[in-house]
């Protein structure tokens, strides 16, 4: 550990993610001021190890989308593209995107550089069609890299298996073919010792990522995974595979461990331990948060940390002897596993439940992401037959307050709160 | 084993035209499937595969019936409590049809066409113990891998197949039904191209349900229906009238109900469109020498339609619909999505913007399937066609 006082090490990584995220934004406004193009990419499967051989300015419109709605702004970006000709019914973060573009890559954080390429899986298919946005608008390439998920629930099939291998090989091949472009893009000729150094940082993060959401499991709990987990895992997308990204994970790890070995929680004194199943309500992000807190609900984990840190939960770790077959195997076991939570959680959620002690599950569909969302309602219902746990179901969206009601949200949480209260009430008696 | 022999779809049988038709159309309006049931009766089993595109002759080779999961105008009563708000209703009245029993199945398939279908593998397989899956057909159609990959994962659903229908498939079986299924899609060439030519000859709704029945029974039995039609129709008696040729795009996926392409229809000749696209996908017949699943998975990236849910840097949307209308000489465009389709609604946006830029004219319009009313479209669409009309 670093010689460093315990004042200093308590919400450092809140706040030096912070810094980093501000450091992240004032390069991408430079390079767009110098009208340098970037690569655009996406949270599941960023690839930013393999783009940043060539020196490519990331961006990561996802990020950039959902800090509108935290910075009370989504609204007029969404009536933006609205009028463009986009339906109300479609993704938030698509339709922010757009009037970003409109405006030049302005953002309340800083101007983004136009795309010089989009690189993106098919985790989402929302990100297939948000591409071809920008193939239309720039006449840029956009490359689709295909990684193919699982097939049917608890049917994962691992290297060696046929099934795998035929997936590995596809992956593998798009991999080569990626880096064909992105030469002629960049101009820029491809260097393996680079992508390397690029996947030893990866690496570092992932394996720390991993054990950030591991240490979560001490009571009190050491972290929100919902406000401050949202932190760590901007840093966990947007600085992947660069060296301030894996310092940033070491000395997160290094603040975890410190305050668990202290007993050092939350500021919440926490009554309940909850898992949040969804994708946060950022119109009212932390006013969403409270909702809980102010009851004594922290939550310990989450399948938002897992699905968006594009499986990075998963903690796999590159064999830097042989990178390029190697980072297809990590790009596919890792995408596949952010898949996998968000559509076969059930047996996710019970692992969680038992190795993280939680007393409920919060749902959290939203109207702008079908991805996350259809089925959550039945996966409830599963997790209900399988496991003795409350849970609550709330709707509300990631980016448009016109299908957010406060109010009606804390009534439904008010309720679940009452209900833990009497659970845990009468848990008691049995045992006294 | 089921055999062919036993007609799933007997009523046309030796009718006049204007018979076979109403009893396709009373075949596909019809939500208790009665083919299907027929089918399972006689001890056959039955593969129901989500839209869009799927490789029937799989499941075909197997001696099993593919049945095309559509959804279907029925009330989500007991479905609505497996999902979220703001979806489709396809999606929710496909799990509404084994949910309410209308529909038996020995497997379910669904491709990773978009966000919301692509969940339907997991709702579907905690709700029924039986295989559900999905098809990992490739999004990128561009990689000089896909086709081998395709070709693979179709050995994989092989191996699903034939473990549900206790038997091996061979390469001589796929090749017969490849042969089979080629047929069909002449077939339905034929139809469309008598759709292009003299569309007064056959209304949209009656190539519709021509179409979409298909997806109800074997396939020879579509392909005796087919070569019984056609002919019946080319010497149909039938006034040309003046009306305007219009593209109908949207119907990719989720179905418009009957009444509305028949609403359609008084108004326009719809000389072309997408609707059960998944079935006219491979636009050639696929070859029947070599290996049958890679000519299969080659077919399905090389000799293929458009959809807003395949990416394909070759066919970019816009230019594709900008083709069809100009292939089939229409005169605009009606440019729809299912409600809360999100890869419909996205694409209208470059739809519309790539017609004005070619000065196309085009009528927007969103549809659900269990929609009833039609007066208020219709009168808009009348609108829209005396503008051209006495433009």
């Amino acid at each position: 550990m670093n010689d460093v006082s315990g004042e200093m090490i308590v919400g450092r990584g809140n706040k030096e993610g912070a810094g980093l995220f501000r450091t992240w934004f004032e390069e991408l406004t430079q390079a767009a001021e110098q009208d340098r193009r970037a690569a655009y990419v996406f949270v599941m499967g960023s690839l930013t190890e393999l783009l940043r051989v060539f020196d490519f300015p990331i961006v990561f419109p996802e990020i950039n989308s959902l800090q509108t709605a935290v910075r009370r702004v989504a609204h007029e970006y969404l009536d933006e593209a609205e009028d463009y000709g986009y339906s109300p019914d479609i993704c938030g973060y698509v339709k922010a995107d757009v009037a970003t573009q409109l405006r030049g890559g302005e953002l309340p954080m800083g101007r983004i550089p136009k795309p010089s390429i989009a690189v993106y899986t098919n985790a989402c298919n929302t990100y297939i069609k948000w591409a071809e946005i920008w193939e239309r608008m720039y006449d840029v390439p956009t490359f689709v890299l295909d990684v193919p998920g699982t097939r049917a629930a608890g049917t994962q099939t691992w290297p060696g298996d046929p099934d795998f291998e035929n997936d590995r090989r596809y992956v593998a091949a798009q991999i080569r073919e990626l880096i064909v472009v992105c030469e002629k893009v960049s101009g820029i000729k491809f260097d393996i010792d680079r992508l390397r150094e690029t996947m030893g940082h990866a690496n570092t993060m992932s394996r720390g990522w991993k054990r950030v959401l591991e240490l979560n499991q001490a009571r009190p709990s050491l972290f929100n995974a919902l406000s401050d987990g949202t932190i760590y895992l901007g840093v966990a997308n947007g600085l992947r595979g660069s060296a301030v990204g894996a310092k940033y994970f070491t000395e997160l790890v290094e603040e975890l461990e410190y305050k668990r070995e202290r007993g050092i929680g939350t500021l919440t004194d926490e009554q309940y331990r909850l898992l949040f199943v969804g994708v946060p309500c950022y119109p009212i992000f932390r006013r969403f948060t409270e909702l809980f807190t102010e009851l004594g609900g922290t939550f310990v984990n989450s399948t938002y940390l897992w699905f968006a840190s594009g499986g990075a939960n998963a903690g796999y770790e590159y064999d830097l002897g042989n990178p390029l077959d190697s980072l297809a195997e990590g790009l596919l076991i890792s995408v596949r596993d952010a898949m996998d939570s968000m559509f076969y959680q059930t047996n996710i959620l019970i692992q969680m439940i038992e190795q993280y002690e939680a007393d409920g599950v919060v749902y959290h569909p939203i109207k702008s992401c079908r991805t996350v969302s259809t089925g959550l309602a039945d996966n409830r219902r599963e997790l209900m037959n399988e496991r003795d746990i409350p849970s609550l179901f709330i709707e509300s969206d990631m980016m448009d307050r016109r299908v957010v009601s406060e109010a009606q949200l804390k009534n439904r949480v008010d309720a679940f709160f009452e209900g833990l209260a009497a659970r845990k009430d009468r848990a008691a008696a049995e045992t006294a | 084993m089921t055999t062919y022999s036993e007609k799933l779809f007997p009523e046309w049988q030796g009718q006049p035209l204007e018979e076979i038709l109403y009893w396709c159309r009373e075949m596909v309006e019809d939500t208790d499937f009665p083919t299907v049931r027929r089918w399972r009766e006689a001890g056959g089993k039955v593969v129901g595969h989500f839209q869009v595109y799927f490789p029937e002759e799989i499941v075909h080779a197997a001696g099993m019936l593919p049945f095309k999961v559509r959804g279907a105008p029925v009330d989500p009563t007991q479905a609505d409590s497996r999902f979220g708000s703001y979806l489709c209703s396809i999606l929710k009245t496909s799990l509404e049809l084994v949910l309410s029993g209308r529909i038996e199945l020995e497997m379910f398939v669904t491709h990773p066409i978009c966000d919301a279908a692509r969940n339907l593998a997991a709702v579907w397989g905690r709700n029924y113990s039986y295989p559900c899956q999905i098809l990992y057909l490739p999004q990128n159609a561009n990689s000089n891998h896909a086709a081998t990959y395709l070709r693979d994962e179709y050995g994989r659903l092989k191996r699903a197949v034939e473990t549900i229908a206790g038997r091996e498939i061979g390469d001589d079986d796929l090749r017969a039904s490849l042969s089979v299924f080629n047929e069909n899609r002449a077939l339905l060439r034929d139809l469309y191209a008598i759709k292009r030519d003299a569309p007064w000859l056959v209304s949209a709704a009656d190539v519709y349900v021509l179409t979409a029945v298909g997806g109800l029974i074997q396939r020879e039995e579509h392909n005796e229906l087919l070569k019984a039609v056609l002919p019946l129709i080319e010497v149909r008696e039938a006034k040309r009238q003046d009306r305007i040729r219009v593209v109908f795009e949207g119907g990719f996926c989720e179905q418009p109900p009957l009444d509305l392409i028949r609403a359609i229809g008084r108004s326009c000749y719809v000389v072309d469109d997408d609707l059960m696209i998944g079935l006219r996908w491979i636009l050639e017949d696929v070859p029947t020498d070599g290996d049958p699943l890679l000519n299969l998975a080659q077919a399905y990236l090389e000799t293929s339609s458009y959809s807003p849910v395949q990416h394909d840097l070759r066919k970019p949307k816009e230019k594709m619909l900008l083709k069809r209308i100009e292939d089939s000489g229409a005169q605009a465009a009606i440019v729809t999505a299912a409600k809360m389709c999100e890869p419909g609604l996205e694409e209208q946006v470059a739809y519309t913007r790539a017609l004005d830029e070619a000065n196309i004219p085009y009528f927007v319009s969103e549809f659900e399937e269990n929609m009833t009313s039609f007066d208020h479209l219709e009168i808009q669409l009348e609108t829209f066609v005396e503008n051209l009309l006495f433009d």
